[in-house]
This record gives C-alpha cells, structure tokens and sequence, in this order.
C-alpha cells in the first residue's frame, strides 16, 4: 500500500427528502487493498458505492479519486478515469451475448470514431480484432469460453455474475466495485468468487472496494472492512476487528456476545457434528 | 446442422458469416440486379417502394430496435427528407445535392426531437414524438409557399448533373444503390463500438453509462441517422410519387412503420426488409381478398385499417419477434430435427432490474 489513497470520501452525506441516508461517512481506500463495507440492510452500503459511480450526487462531502474531485466528472467519465462497478440486481445487456457485453465494457477505450466505424475503415477492422484479443484475456481469466457466444438471456444466474465482473474487468480499471459479489450464489460459486477476487488483487493488481454480506468471503478476501448502520460508519479495520467491536456486534443483533452463528455454517460440518 | 469454427478475430468481425450466406446474398443481389428484365413494370415499381420503406425501416430499426427509444411520429422525418427533396430538386438542384440537403435537415429535426428523449422515456417519449408528428404535418398545411399546401407539391424527376432518371428501370437502380449503402452503414455501425453502445443503451441504461457510455450523444447520434434514413427514403418517395401532400406524413404512416419493424422484427436488421415486403404486399393481399369476402365486409371502408390492426395485435400476442423471429424458429426447427423443443426461444424471465437512474 502507498502512501496516497486510491481513493479518499470526507464527511459524505445524502439526503433523500427528510431521509439522511448517508451521513457524515469518511474512508480512504489505499492502492492495492481490498476494502469491504459491511452493514445490515438499509445502511447505506449501495447508496455509498452510487455516489462514487455518480448516479447520485453527495449532499455534503466530497470523494477524491487520483487527484479528481468525483463531484465535478460527469457521470459517463468515471468509467474513463479507472472505476468500474457491478450490480447489485446485475444489470447486464440481456439481448447481447458475452462477448458482445463485454466489448461495451471496453466501450471506453475506443479508438475510432463514428465515420471510420461507418465506413468500416481498415483501422475499424484492426480496432475491433485488438478488442477482441484483449476481451479473450479476460475470458481465459474467469473460464468463459463456454459462454462466449451465448445470449446473456439465457444464461443462468450464476453465469451472469461471473459475466458482470468479466465486462467490469475490461475496462481495465483500477478500481473494482463489487456491490455484493455473492448474492444468489451457491456455496461453490462463492468460493470461485473469492479466488477471483484474490487473483484480481494479486495478479490484475486492481484495487477492489465491494460490499458483502457473507462475513465468510468478507474475512478470507478483504485487507479492510468499514461497517455502517443506518447511514453512519461504526468501525473500521482488519475483518477481526470490525467483527468483535461491540457497536458492530450491536448493530447487527442489538446486545449479543457473539456474532459467530451470523456466519455461513459449512454443511458438512454440521452434518457429521 | 452447420457448426462455425472461427480461426481468427477477423472471422467473428465479417460481416458474412459463412459461405452459404456469401452465395446465397449474392442470389439475391444477382436477381435484384436483373429484375428490370424479369418484372413487369408495375411489380417493379412496387420493388422500388419496398427498397424506400426499407430504407426509412432500417433508420426506425435503428432507433427502435436497437437503441430503445420509440418514435410514433417517424413520417414526420420522411416528409422533411420529401419536402425538402421536393423544393431543391424543383429549384434546380441536382439530385445528389439536394438528397445530401434532404439528410441533413433531417438528422437536424431528429436531434431536435432526440433531446425530450434525455428525459422522458418508454411511452411518455412515444407521445413527445407523437405530438412532434402533428405538429410538422400541420407545418406541411400551412407553409404554402415552399410545400404548396393541402393542394400539394409536384416534383421533378432526378436529374444527377444532367443524367435524368425518369423511366422507371432507372429510378430503380437509384434505390437499389442507395439502399444497399444504407444496408452495409447500418450493418458497420451496428458491428462497431457505435452500435454496441445503441444495445447498451437499450438494454440498461444505468449500467451502460457506468460503462463510460454518454446517454446524451449516443441518444441524439440514434435520432438524428434514424432521421437521416428516412429522409433519404423521403427523397426518393417524392421523386416515386411525383406527387406530395401533407396528408401523405400523417399519423396512419407514422404507425405503417411502426407496424412494419414490429411485424418485420424488433431488433433484427432483416426485420426491415421483410416489414417493408409485408406492408407494400399487404394492400395488394386484401384487394384479392375483398373479392372472396361478403360484400358488406369487403366493401366496407377501412377495412385495410381493421386488418392491419388485427395483424399487429396478432403479432404483438402471438409472436414478438416478428416474421424475421419465425423465420429463425422454421430454420433452427429444420437445423436441429428432429431434437426441436418447444421452449427453445422462450426467454429466461429477466431478473428484477434496478430503476435507480433518476
């Protein structure tokens, strides 16, 4: 980890209406790291990562990204400056196929312009073959080939999110947001998820900022863990510490020693306990 | 069963995928070359109009297949692209000046038009362009001085620096060229960074602009080549016709070709054409018709109307991907017998999407 923050959110606020839904949130995300935020549901987590991807605007506070103030990049460009996201609900193009989708994720690095691409000009020709080659990399990297050509409509769930990270993943950014990586994933796909998120950090070198609610993956893949409740950080630090602060632990499930059960039990523990 | 097996990225960029669509384009191209010599000169004259509404249905294909954005008021692009053809052509400009004029004040209107589309969309955008329609049909009424009004407008025949057109063979060749360079730009833009952001678009706006895509720009890009489209289409049915009024740009043609890329097929580039035979046949169809039905029905008026009503619904209820979509059912149908399972094309129901974008 450097020095300077990849990137650094102060004091941020949104207010819908009369409701603060995120108040007075402060984190630095460092180069290099896995940052997680953690929380019940309702706490502002996704609010937090719309605000870096700019589809809202912080009421108060600010969020610098590489020395560029969030709050003044229209929305389009932030994908240009090196943040890429997934969703939550995954919002790919349903009548596209992988490959298709992916080739938008590399949408920002396009190198022709509306003529040549009319014309289909010789440079058209080698631009797209180089996207292409590049997509493919990305394709060896999460095992898709099988899926290259299919129709994402057709594809089952758990496909769609390895196909949502492959699209974030090919606009070659330098941070990863990953709203829920997990969600409606089996036991075995969340451990492929972890991998992945591991080999994105370690070989790709990309930061990744994500929320999550299996603590299981949240331990085994993230440097750091920020922890909010209703709109507001409770903790922050290594897994371990988030997860036996007494705030934490309250919030979670009001005064309660432990918070080991809220973990996902492995099946076949239980079974032969 | 053809299996595909692509050696190289240039291979997946082609736009022919394999050897048989090579031959059999090139058929198709050879017989549409040769058809002056084949056809009687009434059923090439109808060829001729189903190349023009190709033309303005690859441009509403465009729009509303592939970028999402419904227009109800698309005759109001063709009658810019007619008018303005109409004039130049009449003041003595040559054909492709005056088409090139026709383009651009076309694309200027759609990109006027595009700009409700940054905020309002799905059926409210629908009716912007609804409105958008009356209001250039009423400009066609009242501006007699340049449209002649509700007693119309006559044209002249193109005249490409001297070389006139006037016999229909001619005429013919003009739309054959013109819709075959539409054809190849849509279907470059379409296999381009361009094209993929009108999908994208389409499909998921929020997550098309976290992509780095520019709603604005790419929503104004697809309005004004959509215009574009149908005003070279409109150049060439004021040069067909002879003949304009406002009541040819009326809301009955905004929702012909709304009709002819739904039966066609939203969202395929074929879709286009095989609208554009079925509305041109479609008239010619139910004349036949009138004769085997009761008089009180086959004479009735508006009875194209009811029918064309009909066949939309039947559509819309029966099979939404429109003819271009049975086509690939009969086709996979054959390719896979006897293995063909009913289900084969039903989509997976779309997961509950996220409406955060405003």
């Amino acid at each position: 980890m450097s020095d300077t923050p990849l990137l650094s959110a102060r004091d941020l606020q949104v207010r819908f209406g009369g409701v603060l839904a995120v108040n007075k949130v402060s984190f630095d995300v460092g180069r290099g790291e896995v940052f997680t935020i953690i929380g019940p549901n309702g706490a502002g987590k996704t609010t937090v990562f719309n605000l870096i991807s700019r589809i809202y605007t912080p009421t108060a506070g600010t969020i610098d990204f590489e020395g560029h103030r969030l709050s003044e990049v229209p929305p389009h460009r932030v994908a240009e400056l090196g943040i890429a996201r997934t969703f939550q609900n995954i919002e790919l193009f349903e009548y596209a196929t992988v490959l298709q989708n992916m080739l938008i994720g590399h949408h920002v690095h396009r190198k022709t312009g509306f003529w040549s691409e009319l014309l289909f000009t010789a440079a058209a020709r080698r631009a797209e073959c180089e996207a292409r080659e590049e997509a493919e990399k990305v394709i060896e990297f999460l095992g898709l080939q099988h899926h290259r050509d299919s129709l994402v409509a057709g594809l089952p769930y758990g496909v769609r999110k390895v196909v949502e990270l492959a699209r974030a993943l090919c606009t070659r950014p330098k941070l990863l947001l990953l709203d829920e990586p997990s969600s409606g994933l089996n036991v075995e796909e969340t451990d492929d998820m972890a991998f992945w998120i591991q080999d994105i950090k370690h070989d790709l070198g990309i930061t990744v900022l994500m929320v999550e609610h299996d603590m299981t993956l949240v331990s085994r893949v993230s440097d750091r863990v920020l922890a909010m409740a209703q709109g507001e950080p409770l903790a922050i630090g290594t897994p371990r510490e988030v997860q036996s602060d007494p705030r934490v632990i309250e919030a979670y499930l009001g005064a309660v020693e432990d918070m080991s059960f809220l973990r996902r039990t492995e099946p076949f523990k239980r079974t032969r306990a | 069963m053809r299996f595909l097996f692509k050696t190289s990225y240039a291979d997946d960029v082609a736009l022919t995928k394999h050897g048989g669509q090579k031959f059999w384009y090139g058929l198709l191209m050879v017989a549409l070359v040769l058809a002056p010599w084949a056809l009687p000169e009434y059923w090439l004259a109808q060829l001729a109009f189903v190349l023009i509404y190709a033309i303005v249905g690859l441009g509403l294909m465009l729009l509303a297949g592939f970028t999402g954005q419904v227009s109800i008021g698309h005759a109001a692009f063709l009658g810019v692209g007619a008018y303005t053809q109409a004039y130049l052509t009449n003041h003595g400009w040559p054909f492709p000046l005056a088409l090139a004029a026709a383009m651009a004040l076309s694309a200027g209107t759609g990109v006027v038009v595009g700009v409700p589309a940054l905020r309002v969309k799905g059926i409210y955008l629908g009716i912007a362009t609804l409105a958008f329609g009356f209001i250039v049909e009423e400009v066609f009424a009242r501006w007699e001085s340049v449209t002649g009004g509700n007693a119309g407008l006559h044209v002249k025949a193109p005249d490409i620096f001297g070389w006139k057109l006037d016999d229909d063979a001619s005429f013919y060749y003009l739309c054959l060229v013109l819709c075959v360079l539409v054809t190849v730009g849509v279907l470059n833009l379409l296999r381009s960074p361009t094209g993929r952001a009108f999908v994208a678009i389409r499909d998921s706006e929020i997550s098309a602009q976290s992509m780095g895509i520019n709603l604005a720009y790419y929503k104004g890009l697809s309005f004004a080549i959509s215009a574009a489209l149908a005003g070279v289409a409109g150049a060439l049915y004021a040069h067909k016709l002879r003949f304009l009024s406002p009541d040819q740009f009326s809301l009955v043609q905004s929702v012909d070709l709304l009709l002819l890329v739904v039966v066609g097929g939203l969202g395929f580039v074929h879709g286009a054409f095989l609208g554009a035979i079925f509305l041109i046949t479609m008239p010619q169809l139910i004349a036949i018709g009138k004769d085997w039905l009761p008089e009180s029905i086959g004479q009735a008026a508006g009875l194209q109307a009811v029918v064309y009503g009909i066949v939309l619904v039947a559509f819309v209820l029966f099979e939404p991907m429109g003819l271009y979509g049975r086509w690939l059912k009969v086709r996979t149908w054959f390719q896979l017998f006897p293995f063909y399972r009913k289900g084969m094309f039903k989509r997976q129901k779309a997961f509950a999407k996220s409406d955060r974008l405003k």
